[in-house]
């Protein structure tokens, strides 16, 4: 709360600055605004932003430091043999924060006072009660130690906010005195604001990088834990997938690339010739009126929800199938248990995938020039003849590409196949049997209670980042082909 | 026996290969080409020029039909190819095409080696019953195309490889290698250096011993080079067409006149 006080206390500042600094550039050209060398805006602009960015900037980064400083400091209050045999000092300092933020909430609340807070104890004053009054749960009862240092977590975080608010405000009233002295009619405001533009532009560029960097690096960490837990031989070259959460588990990632291939595989088998179709259709027939219309309807498929996929998985195509496939079927086989199955999952990603292909390959059919076209049309060829000699083999290296981003996001793809394919790890070729994927498993493995030191939990990271990689490959691969397609007709 | 051959030259010039008559096209609400009555004659060069955006390219493509393969154009009047209606509905305008060939302003080879770019069509219409007459239609045409030499060690090569002037070349012969009666030439010399535009120009008064064709262009030296009979163009309508001769010596209109002396254009 005092923190949206101080950055609404700072953007009040900074409007000020913004029409003093505007008024004062105007005064030094006498009222005129053509002898300024920026408009009027600009000056006022310059000053509200040095009036704000640094002290935004201190901000964030007092608001990042201050907890880490003192959950330091007020651990190191707390004496070693004050920490029960079966807690670790992190589980006491968490309960000291629970505390501090239960009396924060109180006296918020008006439900106890600071001085009642001071004259708390332990043993005989029930804490836990007045605490649960106000809505904070305690685990057990607090003990004398751990109140005292919660006090003096709340004493540390009161003096640190007070001295933050005191700091930020202060920086932001040097910032607007500073600009607002150097503003003058010859001051070069505008490229001043330029810059601070440019800087923004940068931060938000390198904001997404970095998160990518903090991903992987955040997968890395886990998956080398992983490897320290458990034999990598047996996780890349092991043929069974056995978690067992009392140990001595079997982990092995091949038989799930083998259930993400081939579900990935029946998915392109669906989607690459209707989707390559409709793009032929689309860019090559299709009349201007069909074309604005049939687009976009086919560009929903590609706005519903997975699980909404995953649904129609579920009880739609998966029912279906077993009616066709399963016992007492249309056909009489009895070849398929359940709705579920490798079928079904790849059926239905594939139609998911349908509007991907076909919007990336209208693409790149229609950067085919039209001079290929008239060429070959203008020699007596069908357009279907024109189609099949002309335009797809000249546009046939993006089509890969588009076909190769398809596969990765089929992949990828989670909710489909957690709905659709069943959760047996298995290498089969029946594709009317359900199997599993990489990604079912990291859903699996994550979701309950999960403890993060064991390599059953560990193994979801593993598999993650080996995912990551097939796709970031897959990627990479045909965006290469696609951009060297691209060259060919510019 | 030379002025026997000249007198049989001569007299088949005469002959009329397509007769257009009232022709209108229109672009949606766009009247592009109003009331235009032109004769093509058989192995002549007729020449269109005019003004940019004249109708001279889009009545070129009424020829064979072109015009088809754009949305929202329409096409009236009458356009006889020895006799015959070309719009009748029962002319197929794919079969139309390989019979009035198109070579286009920017040279346009296929990605595809040249033995393939000048094989298409002949393989598309059925020409060749084996490999043998293919490899035979192959050379003939570039030869005829002029280009034979200079590519006939490299035949597996892409088309896109060749310079400029040869892609154009390449793509008259894959033009003539379906033995059009007719050839239609939209500004075939626009995208090439002198060098390239001359051997083109050379070619195109060889093809006119076998060809009836039409030539858009801009360049009216081009026009006073290689046509017979020039067709003026301006604003869809078409003002003078006769001798080419008669058109840049003594034309009639005095618009003819300001176009040909530069006045307008």
């Amino acid at each position: 709360m005092p923190t949206l006080w101080l950055v609404l206390f700072l953007l009040l500042l900074s409007t000020l600055g913004f029409f003093a600094g505007r008024a004062r550039a105007l005064k030094s050209a006498g009222g005129d605004p053509r002898k300024l060398h920026s408009l009027p805006v600009y000056y006022g602009l310059n000053v509200a932003l040095s009036g704000l960015v640094p002290a935004l900037g201190v901000l964030a980064v007092w608001l990042l430091a201050q907890p880490m400083l003192i959950d330091t400091r007020v651990s190191s209050l707390l004496p070693e043999d004050s920490i029960p045999a079966d807690l670790t000092r992190d589980l006491v300092m968490s309960d000291v924060r629970r505390v501090a933020e239960g009396l924060d909430i109180a006296v918020g609340q008006g439900a106890l006072s600071e001085a009642e807070v001071g004259a708390l104890k332990a043993g005989s004053s029930d804490i836990r009660a007045r605490l649960g009054e106000v809505g904070v749960a305690l685990g057990s009862d607090v003990r004398p130690e751990v109140l005292a240092a919660a006090r003096s977590y709340r004493a540390l975080s009161h003096t640190g906010t007070l001295v933050m608010a005191a700091v930020v405000a202060g920086l932001s009233l040097a910032g607007l005195a500073w600009s607002y002295a150097r503003t003058h009619r010859d001051y070069r405001a505008r490229n001043v604001v330029e810059r601070g533009v440019l800087a923004l532009l940068i931060l938000a560029a390198s904001l997404a990088i970095l998160t990518t960097i903090g991903i992987v690096l955040s997968m890395l960490f886990e998956t080398a834990n992983f490897f320290g837990l458990h034999d990598w031989r047996d996780f890349f070259f092991g043929s069974t997938w056995a978690p067992n959460f009392r140990g001595d588990s079997e982990l092995s990632i091949l038989p799930l690339l083998w259930g993400t291939l081939y579900i990935s595989l029946i998915a392109l088998l669906v989607s690459v010739p209707i989707g390559l179709f409709a793009a032929i259709y689309l860019s090559e027939y299709a009349g201007k009126a069909t074309r604005s219309f049939a687009k976009p309807l086919l560009e929903i498929l590609a706005g519903i929800p997975t699980i909404v996929y995953g649904l129609f998985a579920l009880l739609t195509v998966g029912p279906m199938l077993a009616d066709i496939f399963g016992k007492g079927g249309a056909l009489g086989v009895d070849w398929m248990a359940g709705a579920t199955s490798v079928l079904t999952a790849g059926v239905v990603m594939g139609i998911m995938l349908i509007p991907f292909v076909s919007s990336l390959s209208d693409d790149i059919i229609n950067a085919v020039p039209q001079s290929m076209r008239d060429g070959s049309l203008g020699l007596g060829a069908t357009r279907s003849e024109t189609v099949r000699s002309v335009v797809l083999p000249a546009a046939l290296p993006g089509i890969v590409g588009a076909v190769l981003l398809a596969a990765s996001r089929a992949i990828g793809e989670t909710m489909i196949v957690v709905m659709g394919a069943g959760a047996i790890a298995k290498f089969s070729l029946n594709p009317l049997e359900s199997m599993t994927t990489i990604t079912t498993r990291i859903v699996s493995q994550l979701t309950g209670d999960t403890d993060f030191a064991s390599p059953e939990t560990l193994v979801a990271f593993a598999l993650g980042l080996t995912l990551f990689v097939l796709t970031l490959g897959l990627n990479v691969l045909a965006l290469y082909i696609v951009r060297k397609y691209r060259e060919q007709y510019e | 026996m030379n002025d026997m051959s000249r007198v049989e030259r001569a007299v088949e010039i005469k002959q009329t290969k397509m007769e257009c008559r009232d022709c209108h096209v229109y672009y949606g609400d766009t009247h592009a080409i109003k009331n235009v009555n032109v004769d093509i004659e058989d192995k002549t060069v007729t020449a269109f020029i005019g003004p940019s955006g004249c109708g001279k390219s889009t009545f070129l493509r009424c020829l064979n039909r072109m015009n088809d393969t754009i949305a929202g154009a329409r096409v009236e009047g009458s356009f006889m190819l020895d006799g015959e209606d070309i719009y009748d509905k029962r002319v197929d305008p794919v079969q139309l095409r390989a019979k009035v060939g198109m070579v286009f302003q920017k040279p346009n080879p296929f990605p595809k080696s040249i033995y393939d770019n000048v094989a298409y069509g002949p393989r598309i219409h059925g020409l060749a019953r084996n490999r043998a007459e293919m490899d035979e239609i192959v050379e003939k045409a570039l030869r005829r195309g002029a280009i034979w030499d200079e590519v006939k060690d490299r035949l597996d090569a892409p088309g896109t490889g060749l310079s400029g002037g040869q892609q154009q070349r390449l793509c008259i012969a894959r033009a003539i290698a379906t033995e059009p009666e007719v050839l239609l030439m939209d500004e075939p010399c626009s995208a090439l250096d002198p060098i390239a535009t001359a051997q083109v120009e050379e070619l195109i008064d060889e093809l006119r011993q076998n060809y009836s064709v039409v030539i858009v262009t801009h360049s009216m030296q081009q026009a006073a080079r290689v046509s017979q009979k020039t067709a003026f163009f301006h604003l869809g309508q078409l003002v003078e067409f006769g001798e080419t001769g008669q058109i840049f010596t003594n034309p009639e209109d005095p618009r003819t006149e300001s176009y040909i002396t530069g006045r307008i254009g």
